[in-house]
């Protein structure tokens, strides 16, 4: 198979740009890896960020305490999935007799959104178990995640809504002039096409709130964050902190990365 | 009659887009709305299925005032078929899954007792191999019969049609108008907006010429078409004719 | 007049230490003939009275002018800074020539900074609320209690290695969050150091009380206090020899009853 004049033509651009761009990148690489280390402070930098016995000690604990994380976001993310799409929809209502709705889910997602996590972290995680909840009910565990669930639903729900708002009216239109009632336009009709739209922005939540996850050590559980610390304190050392970054980021970049995927597969359908 | 129009009034903001319009449609009659784009026409179709509250005026239909405020409007709906421009077909669903929407949650029927009719209607116009496809997968001609097919298989006694062929290819305009004419032999009652003059001609058993939200002029389609009386209607006619 | 007074009297006490030969500091303190004294922020009761380290109030401030007047620093020349504990363990430049925040020296620590000898040595109490403050003071039953502590200090591995409660404990940023989970009944009981432990139970939360301490003396790991110091510090061997003559000449024990509670009474935990 003889190959076009114009296919040649880009291979040779192609060859270029990647010998460019690996060349520049192997530069940059060799200039940290050899100017860094000459700076003043390096030895004392090394010694308390990348300590290989501070690291293997810490290591196998910050994965067990990740796994802390891994639970608190497996159980919160689908009831921040279903609180934010009940907001969403409140939001939506039509009927004037339900107009209420209306206003509390736009406080609701007023309220949530704007304010820091760790207030609502702190406030509810303190707060509510405050009023005289016996065991296990006041458990930190159970007020975080609510404080989590609470804050994320809210902007949870703007996606939804936003995605509600970009199926155009014309499908509506169409799924009422066939007699389908409201809730029935909603859930076979609207629903559908606008959870598709938003997966990829919702990944991007998943992502955040995977992170978030390490705010609830400030109430008490001794997630990864908090472990890291631990170490930290013990060993008057910052490499634990470093064994936790890259145990963020090893879950944290693939997820990115798919997330972009998604992301621009669904501009390619659209456009 | 099968559908009467009495003095319907629709306003958007200070815009009267429908000025008192009353219309009569007997049983399996075809009437077509004529008339420049803005004059009222789709809003008069939308008004009809109770995609819009009307401000004055009532709407009958077997007689029955579906116009009263409040009323639930699905099951008015559920009787009167309406078909748009840009065909609305939902996306997400195959031709066959458009079709059996409205028909298992309003009738409240499984997909198989519900197969046998749906394709039969497939098959009748010309689209039985389409049914696993999706909207993007057809083209415009077929996208909108299968938006026809939608709305017949709620079996409405009455169907609105706005603009249907306007988003077409001239090449598939036929296709589309030559299911109107199988629906007009069952003897099915319909209310067309059309910018298709020939057909409208050929076709329709009554032809109402609006402007600025105000039936002009009608009566038969040789009255309007060969002898019309308003000066607006001719000077319509004979842009639209050239 | 009497300041008058009072600085002639430093000024020839520096005189004559000067005289005597005994300047160790000089040319080992960031500013030259001053020392500097980081404390935290904000200091707390009993080691600082009102936050006001300059008042030479409270145990750790009255040792640190104690220290200053024996390596032949004026009053005067002594300045304080505010640090919190990972700014006083990271590398790099330090802001301060000693850090007194009750910090236990430990030798993991020691690989990463220096510490002077010990100024304290601290029993770890046990602080109860609610029904646990009828615990025991014996280690079967103290497994029992649902425990807390601060992430940064050394309680926590005390918690893990001696009473190794049974369910997880909860480990928070400072003490005023592990006074909110006490008050929220998150948590029963609480490691500290037991002055520390003195001023929540007498001070900050109601219906507290020390149900138990660790002595210090008869611990095979003692918690003790030193001042912490840039690793490799020129000035460690003067603030050693400094505290060494307080402690033969009686004075650091002056200070610590002057300023610590009398810790009898608090019963001793039994294996």
């Amino acid at each position: 198979m003889s190959r076009t004049r114009r296919q040649i033509y880009e291979d040779k651009l192609r060859r270029r740009s990647l010998l460019i761009a690996g060349a520049s990148s192997l530069a940059v690489f060799a200039a940290v890896i050899i100017l860094v280390p000459l700076a003043p402070g390096w030895e004392k930098v090394a010694k308390s960020f990348f300590n290989w016995s501070v690291f293997q000690r810490t290591f196998p604990g910050l994965i067990e305490a990740f796994l802390q994380n891994i639970m608190i976001f497996a159980w919160s993310a689908p009831m921040i999935a279903i609180l934010g799409l009940i907001i969403a929809l409140m939001r939506d209502v039509r009927s004037p007799v339900l107009f209420p709705l209306r206003i509390f889910g736009a406080a609701y997602t007023d309220i949530f959104r704007g304010l820091p996590v760790i207030l609502t972290v702190y406030l509810i995680g303190f707060g509510i178990p405050g009023l005289g909840l016996p065991r296990p009910w006041n458990s930190p565990y159970i007020w975080g995640t609510v404080a989590l669930v609470l804050t994320y639903s809210a902007y949870v729900a703007e996606i939804f809504r936003g995605g509600i708002d970009s199926v155009h009216t014309s499908q509506r239109a169409a799924a009422q002039s066939l007699g389908l009632s409201e809730r029935d336009t909603m859930r076979y009709v609207i629903l559908p096409q606008a959870i598709r739209r938003v997966i990829p922005a919702q990944m991007n939540m998943l992502i955040a709130l995977q992170k978030d996850v390490a705010l609830l050590s400030f109430i008490g559980p001794v997630e990864i964050f908090r472990q890291a610390g631990v170490f930290k304190s013990l060993m008057a050392n910052f490499t634990p902190y470093v064994g936790a970054a890259m145990i963020f980021l090893a879950v944290t970049i693939p997820a990115t990365r798919y997330a972009d995927y998604l992301m621009s597969r669904q501009a390619k359908e659209r456009s | 009659m099968k559908l009467s129009l009495r003095g319907v009034v629709k306003e958007f903001g200070s815009n009267r887009v429908c000025d008192g319009i009353s219309l009569d449609v007997a049983e399996g009659q075809m009437v077509c709305l004529i008339g420049a784009s803005g004059g009222g026409k789709s809003t008069l179709l939308r008004c009809i299925n109770l995609l819009e509250p009307i401000e004055d005026g009532e709407i009958f239909l077997d007689g029955e005032d579906i116009s009263v405020p409040g009323l639930d409007p699905a099951p008015v709906r559920r009787r009167i078929g309406m078909v748009f421009q840009s065909y609305n077909l939902f996306p997400h669903m195959t031709a066959e899954e458009n079709a059996m929407l409205a028909p298992r949650r309003v009738r409240g029927m499984s997909s198989e007792a519900l197969r046998p009719e749906i394709t039969a209607l497939f098959e009748r116009f010309g689209l039985a191999d389409r049914m696993g496809h999706y909207p993007d997968q057809l083209s415009g001609g077929q996208q909108q019969r299968v938006a026809i097919v939608r709305a017949l298989a709620m079996r409405p006694e009455v169907m609105l049609f706005d603009e249907i062929t306007s988003a077409l290819d001239p090449q598939l305009v036929g296709e589309v108008l030559d299911v109107l004419r199988l629906l007009k032999d069952d003897g099915m009652t319909m209310v067309l907006a059309t910018h298709e003059m020939n057909f409208a001609r050929e076709a329709a058993d009554k032809v109402c010429f609006l402007a600025n939200g105000k039936i002009i002029e009608e009566g038969s389609p040789s009255q309007i078409f060969g002898a019309p009386e308003q000066p607006e209607t001719k000077a319509f006619l004979a842009r639209a004719l050239k | 007049m009497k300041t008058l007074l009072l600085t002639t009297v430093l000024t020839f006490a520096a005189g004559a230490a000067l005289a005597g030969g005994h300047a160790c500091y000089e040319g080992k303190t960031l500013t030259e003939g001053k020392l500097t004294v980081a404390t935290g922020n904000p200091a707390y009761y009993p080691w600082v009275m009102d936050d006001n380290p300059a008042s030479g109030m409270g145990f750790e401030a009255a040792v640190a002018y104690a220290v200053a007047e024996e390596m032949g620093i004026a009053a005067d020349d002594v300045t304080w800074v505010r640090t919190s504990f990972d700014e006083a363990i990271q590398p790099g430049a330090k802001n301060f020539d000693v850090n007194m925040q009750q910090y236990s020296i430990t030798a993991e620590r020691e690989e990463m900074v220096d510490f002077s000898s010990p100024y304290y040595s601290a029993a770890m109490a046990v602080l109860a609320v609610g029904d646990a403050t009828s615990t025991p003071a014996e280690l079967s039953a103290l497994k029992e209690l649902k425990w807390g502590a601060v992430g940064s200090t050394t309680a926590v591995p005390k918690l893990i290695e001696t009473i190794a409660p049974t369910s997880q404990p909860l480990l928070y940023g400072d003490n005023a969050d592990v006074t909110a989970a006490m008050q929220a009944g998150q948590i029963d009981a609480a490691l500290f150091d037991l002055p520390t432990a003195l001023f929540l139970s007498a001070v900050m939360i109601e219906g507290s009380k020390i149900i138990g301490q660790f002595p210090a003396a008869s611990s095979e790991t003692p918690d003790q206090f030193g001042m912490l110091m840039e690793e490799g510090s020129a000035l460690k061997e003067c603030v050693d020899a400094a505290l060494a003559s307080l402690t033969e000449s009686g004075k650091l024990a002056e200070i610590e009853a002057q300023w610590l509670q009398d810790t009898t009474g608090v019963p001793l935990i039994a294996e």
